[in-house]
């Protein structure tokens, strides 16, 4: 074990939980987050906490670390009762937390975001002196290298995420809690992160995983609680359930993600996309030769882990690319050619080519959360003619029209006045929805159409989607929910690192093959999905092979 | 859903963050030694108690309601325009200069050149900043304040240097021809055949200052461009996703933000002074920062506020004219009304929210 | 230009950029720590203020400092109940600030000395003296660097040596101590500071008190050393330019030392030549004032290196759920 980590002075004691949890509640304002939570993690074992978006994961994981005090019930580690106050008495109690988004100081060093809060005096040189020498034990018992002088905005996420773990580590943490930490990953960094939590359970250290990839919890959890609405609704051995029951569970009841729809009848090619590139105000290449073509009449699914692209493919194509990127390549729609740079590049002309655009980010890029949704109605159509009324807007005429989507999208509550940010999440997705769908557009793109969506909303969602199809519309699917777009795609295009590393027919793939291409391995044989399409460079990337 | 209702966080805060401001006010006059209520009688008797009074107080409101809503309209595209005070002295330039081109032989002539003059000199002092925030990035706030001190030292220059009439010391132009000057309201009033205002500086801009709350209402309500300015300044990522180019808006906004508080030259340099003197706005572009906070960046508040603002500034000068209570007390209340209305906004807002939580609450069950 | 004159305008550029020097470091630690402080002007006026008050009531410049100190501390914590605790708008808060500023000041000092809102001259002992540094009178004849030594680097008052020492403390501070660690850590990811267990709340408060503190200095020192007394708006927009100097600095100490001497020495030559005469033309004073905020947005501009603020600067911290 880390020398840093025995030091920690806390007594050995028979307790067989790390943690538990008793009848812990909470809410934020009429909002209960929490209610009632029991819930138990042996020592030495690494126990998963799923459920999905909104079920209480993150808040309950944030009253242990002393972000929030719950409005009742006990926390006991080791055994010994404990009011957590704020985050120094979590770390104090050994409590170390890797968050979702990183609480790394960019500019900083490695070496000094690991001693940051951690310092041994009040001058600077000696604690970094140690952590260099902490760091390089660490590194090597867990497989956690990391150049200590490097500064963070040099690092890959994956390794951003390092020193986060090393960041708990070395304040000699016993009990880890992770917060969704491979949504940034690729499945060769969520490999090896996995190997590092192997090798920390070894050394006797406790982990919570939160997340809500099933697939995950089966491979590395020994034991699993499932959250829903804020409740604990089970607590089981991993080894006595299937991905089955925990989505069963996590849901409320089966989940039919095969939604019922007719074979594509596809027709003419709307957009043809040949040789995309992107390059970014810092550099970095995001898109790196893009090609595919969606036809009439079919939904092209794009599969892959976010942050490969998919982001910056919609934006593109939706006529936002990120400011001061540079693009080159080709896009035509109905056979017309889309400028890429200039004026005529922009979100509006691509509306008028016939392109809407369900955006990944609702309420960031979506909608304007402190506009009435009548107003958001006509966001981004608002200077289509019959919105005018000479120098002023017809508003008049928005709100009828806010009333018409309403109705056909049954969004509630029924009353166009209010501001966007009092729907619920899966009703502003509803309001988005129709104002894109309602305009009848020869292409939709949407990205991320469920997320943080309700269950009846998503089946609501899926089939207006596959209808626009029917209506012989092309669909541009991209979700990092792979079960979605195997449930809704006629083809699927998988995105690794800014390419297309090829597509397949749903019927004659399997999740383990799309998994493959999204590691960014890519076929040997090659399987033409489409045709009409220039084969794409077809190479093995130099992913770091890790013995297993 | 909303914490609570429109009309309290419209009306009741900042009518609550006036009301501490007053209250604190007081107590400075109490610790200086007077009396507050006194102060106050003598505020409003020699702001409104006569034609007289009225007609100072209408002629500050009147430059107050142009630099708020110079303010206002920058803030509904989340740009904080300081530079107000800058603009507006450019404007009182731009109007100088058309006042003393020509022997303008009626004012209904030279007023809407002067106008002409004083919003374009006033939008060109905005443009710079404008430009460097929407396409280089460079903070507005900090660009536009160092343009109100390189408006001093042009302004200066150039009266010191050019527009100076021989023989003179001021730094001062020469005064305006006489087709150049405006009517004022006591003028208007008495070809009407009513005494009001005799010797008031209140002239026919403060029409001209109403007429521009209505048309920036319209603007920021009813026009696609004001759709667009409002949705800019919520999220500039929305903007790009809906069309909306962010450089376009942000030079457009601050083009009408600084025509407008250059606009204001109008009614002080053309109306009231009838030369271009180096101090001329007087912190006015500061005070539309107060009155537009005040006024919840809406015309009609703004209107409200400057009025406000006007009593206060007239009652002020009153004060220090009949009570020993100097003039500064206003830029006291000024700074409080900032404060309160715009820095300490959630302190105000908070117990608020927490109060209409509770009633409904109360009211649910 | 001779030498003696070239000392004269040296020395006199040290005198001027001392208040600006005081003032772009309280913004740096203020700024640094995510707090932008655009308030500066007036806490140094009411420093200005406070401190020639106390100076000429109790004849002590020592009390007057301790008096300037408090002045803008005060104007400090209102800066920081309204950006820290209540996540106000940070410029608004510091425009309030130097208004308020500026209209006490004048209220209590025609109130109290009914002067106009000036204070009583200070005499004698009312002011900081300048020090003569050991050996200065007997190395005054060495060529060269016996003027530089006696009429440059000696004969300032005390206050003139402690801004000077504040350029390497802050340094040190900031990047060789504990405290600058989490200083500059909460002014660019404030999360970071806050999930390691330390409080976002305090460092910052703590920074804005130290702000307070050296905008007491700096007051103080335009009132009881730079000059005899508080003049009505004697601050003249000197806040403004330690900002622009704290900017140009790229907010690192040692560059705020030579920004803040940059401008000094703009001030300096346009004092003595209120028009410039270059040979092929003459520059007036007024350019010569606007000079340093000119030279700002050009800065801003990014066209010469681009300053880039500390990234949580300006944004009240709220925790995440």
């Amino acid at each position: 074990m880390a020398a840093a980590a025995k030091q920690g002075g806390r007594p050995e004691t028979a307790a067989p939980y790390a943690i538990e949890l008793k009848r812990i509640s909470k809410s934020f304002g009429p909002v209960q987050a929490n209610k009632d939570i029991d819930l138990r993690v042996p020592r030495g074992t690494i126990h998963g906490i799923i459920g999905e978006n909104g079920a209480g994961k993150s808040t309950l994981m944030s009253i242990l670390y002393g972000f929030y005090k719950p409005d009742a019930g006990q926390i006991l580690i080791d055994g010994q009762p404990i009011t957590i106050a704020d985050s120094q008495t979590a770390i104090r109690a050994g409590i170390g937390m890797v968050f979702q988004h990183f609480k790394l100081v960019q500019n900083f060093t490695v070496l000094e975001n690991i001693i940051l809060g951690a310092e041994d005096g009040a001058l600077l040189r000696p604690s970094l002196s140690k952590a260099r020498d902490v760091l390089k034990q660490l590194a090597q018992e867990y497989q956690l290298n990391v150049d200590p002088d490097e500064t963070i905005d040099e690092l890959s996420v994956g390794h951003q995420q390092r020193v986060e773990i090393l960041k708990a580590l070395y304040r000699q943490a016993d009990i880890l809690i992770l917060d969704e930490p491979t949504g940034v990953l690729t499945p060769a960094e969520a490999d090896h992160l996995f190997r590092i939590l192997e090798g920390l359970k070894a050394e006797g250290k406790t982990i919570i995983l939160i997340t809500h990839k099933l697939r995950e919890i089966m491979d590395i959890t020994d034991n699993v609680s499932v959250m829903r609405r804020g409740q604990m609704v089970a607590s089981v051995k991993t080894a006595e359930t299937s991905p089955e029951e925990l989505a069963e569970l996590m849901v409320g009841r089966k989940v039919i993600l095969n939604v019922e729809k007719a074979p594509a009848a596809p027709q003419a090619p709307v957009l043809e996309v040949r040789d995309l590139k992107l390059v970014d105000d810092e550099g970095v290449e995001r898109l790196r030769g893009i090609g595919f073509d969606i036809r009439a009449g079919e939904i092209l699914g794009i599969a892959g882990v976010s942050g490969n692209g998919q982001t910056q493919l919609l934006e593109l194509l939706g006529g936002y690319p990120e400011k001061g990127a540079t693009v080159s390549g080709s896009i035509r729609m109905n056979g017309q050619e889309l400028d890429l740079t200039g004026t005529r590049s922009d979100a509006r002309t691509r509306r008028e080519r016939g392109i809407g655009h369900v955006p990944e980010d609702r309420q960031v890029e979506g909608l304007i959360m402190d506009f009435a949704a009548w107003e958001n109605v006509a966001f981004g159509y608002h200077d289509q003619p019959e919105y005018q009324g000479g120098l002023l807007m017809d508003n008049a005429r928005i709100k009828a029209d806010a009333e018409k989507y309403f109705e056909d999208f049954d969004v509630r509550p029924r009353n166009t006045h209010l501001a966007a940010r009092n729907f619920s999440g899966g009703n502003q997705q509803k309001i988005v929805v129709a104002r894109e769908i309602e305009r009848n557009p020869d292409l939709l793109l949407i990205g991320q159409p469920t997320r943080g969506v309700d269950i009846g909303a998503i089946e609501f969602i899926h089939r207006r989607i596959v209808e626009l199809r029917d209506a012989g519309k092309a669909v541009l699917l991209v979700s990092v929910e792979l079960d979605e777009i195997l449930a809704l795609s006629d083809r699927i295009a998988v995105m690794f690192d800014g390419r297309i590393m090829g597509e397949r027919l749903p019927a004659e793939t399997t999740t383990g093959e799309l998994g493959l291409l999204m590691a960014g391995v890519t076929d040997t044989e090659n399987h033409p999905a489409s045709d009409g399409i220039p084969p794409e460079q077809n190479h093995v990337e130099d992913l770091p092979k890790e013995p297993r | 859903m909303d914490k609570m209702p429109k009309w309290a966080d419209v009306i009741l805060t900042p009518l609550i963050s006036l009301v501490l401001a007053m209250a604190i006010s007081a107590l400075v006059i109490l610790a200086i030694g007077e009396s507050p209520t006194e102060a106050l009688k003598t505020m409003v008797d020699g702001a409104l108690g006569s034609s007289y009074g009225w007609g100072f107080t209408l002629y500050y409101t009147t430059n107050f309601i142009f630099t708020g809503l110079a303010v206002a309209v920058a803030y509904h595209a989340s740009l904080f325009n300081i530079g107000g005070e800058g603009q507006a002295m450019l404007g009182g330039l731009g109007v100088a200069l058309v006042a003393l081109a020509l022997p303008w032989p009626h004012w209904g002539i030279a007023l809407p050149a002067a106008m002409i003059g004083a919003a374009l000199f006033g939008a060109l002092w905005a443009l710079i900043p404008a430009w460097l925030q929407a396409k280089r990035g460079s903070h507005i706030v900090i660009t536009t304040i160092m343009f109100n001190f390189i408006a001093a030292a042009l302004l200066n220059y150039v009266l010191v240097n050019i527009l100076r009439p021989v023989g003179s010391m001021d730094p001062a132009s020469a005064r305006f021809p006489e087709g150049a000057h405006l009517p004022s309201l006591a003028d208007m009033a008495a070809g009407l055949g009513i005494e009001w205002g005799k010797n008031t500086p209140v002239n026919i801009t403060f029409f001209i200052a109403m007429l521009a709350c209505v048309l920036v209402w319209l603007l920021i309500w009813r026009t696609r461009l004001g759709y667009e300015i409002r949705a800019f300044g919520r999220s500039e990522p929305a903007a790009r996703y809906a069309g909306i180019n962010p450089v376009r808006i942000i030079v457009i906004t601050m083009l009408i933000s600084g025509a407008l508080a250059g606009l204001m030259a109008i009614n002080n340099v053309m109306g009231e002074a009838e030369r271009l003197v180096l101090n001329a706005v007087e912190g006015a572009g500061f005070i539309g920062i107060a009155v537009a906070l005040m006024g919840r960046n809406h015309p009609f508040g703004v209107f409200l506020a400057a009025l406000l603002f006007g009593f206060l500034y007239q009652g002020g000068g009153e004060l220090a004219l009949w009570t020993s209570i100097p003039r500064e007390l206003i830029v006291v209340i000024q700074a409080l009304v900032i404060l309160f209305t715009g820095a300490l906004d959630n302190m105000v807002r908070m117990p608020l929210e927490r109060i209409f939580l509770s009633m409904r609450k109360l009211g649910n069950g | 230009m001779d030498f003696p004159t070239i000392i004269q305008i040296l020395d006199s550029a040290v005198r001027l950029m001392t208040p600006l020097l005081l003032a772009c470091l309280a913004g740096l630690y203020s700024e640094r720590s995510g707090v932008f402080d655009i308030g500066l002007e007036g806490k140094m006026l009411m420093a200005a203020f406070t401190s020639a008050s106390i100076a000429f009531v109790t004849g002590s410049p020592w009390l007057g400092l301790l008096a300037g100190i408090g002045g803008a501390m005060l104007l400090s914590l209102i800066h920081g109940l309204a950006s820290i605790t209540f996540r106000g708008n940070q410029l608004i808060s510091g425009v309030a600030i130097n208004f308020l500023a500026s209209g006490m000041t004048v209220l209590l000092g025609i109130k109290i000395f009914g002067l106009g809102g000036r204070t009583p001259a200070l005499t004698g002992g009312g002011r900081f003296g300048e020090i003569t540094l050991p050996f200065a009178e007997t190395l005054r004849d060495v060529p060269l660097l016996g003027p530089i030594y006696a009429d440059l680097i000696s004969g300032h008052t005390i206050l003139v040596y402690v801004a000077f020492l504040c350029v390497p403390l802050t340094w040190w501070v900031l990047f060789r101590t504990r405290f600058g660690l989490r200083l500059r850590a909460v002014g660019e990811n404030p999360a970071s500071v806050d999930t390691a267990g330390v409080s976002v709340t305090r460092l910052r408060f703590v920074a804005v008190i130290i702000a307070g503190v050296l905008c007491g200095l700096a007051g103080a020192y335009l009132a009881t050393g730079l000059s005899a007394g508080f003049v009505k708006e004697m601050t003249a927009g000197r806040g403004f330019i330690a900002l622009a100097a704290l900017i140009f600095a790229k907010w690192r100490p040692v560059s705020a030392l030579g920004a803040t001497f940059l401008f000094g020495l703009l001030e300096a030559i346009a004092n003595r030549y209120p028009n410039l005469d270059l040979g092929v033309i003459t520059i007036p004073s007024m350019f010569m004032n606007a000079l340093p905020y000119i030279l700002t947005v050009i800065i801003l501009a990014g066209f010469v290196g681009r300053a880039i603020p500390p990234r949580a600067g300006g944004e009240p911290y709220v925790k995440e759920r």
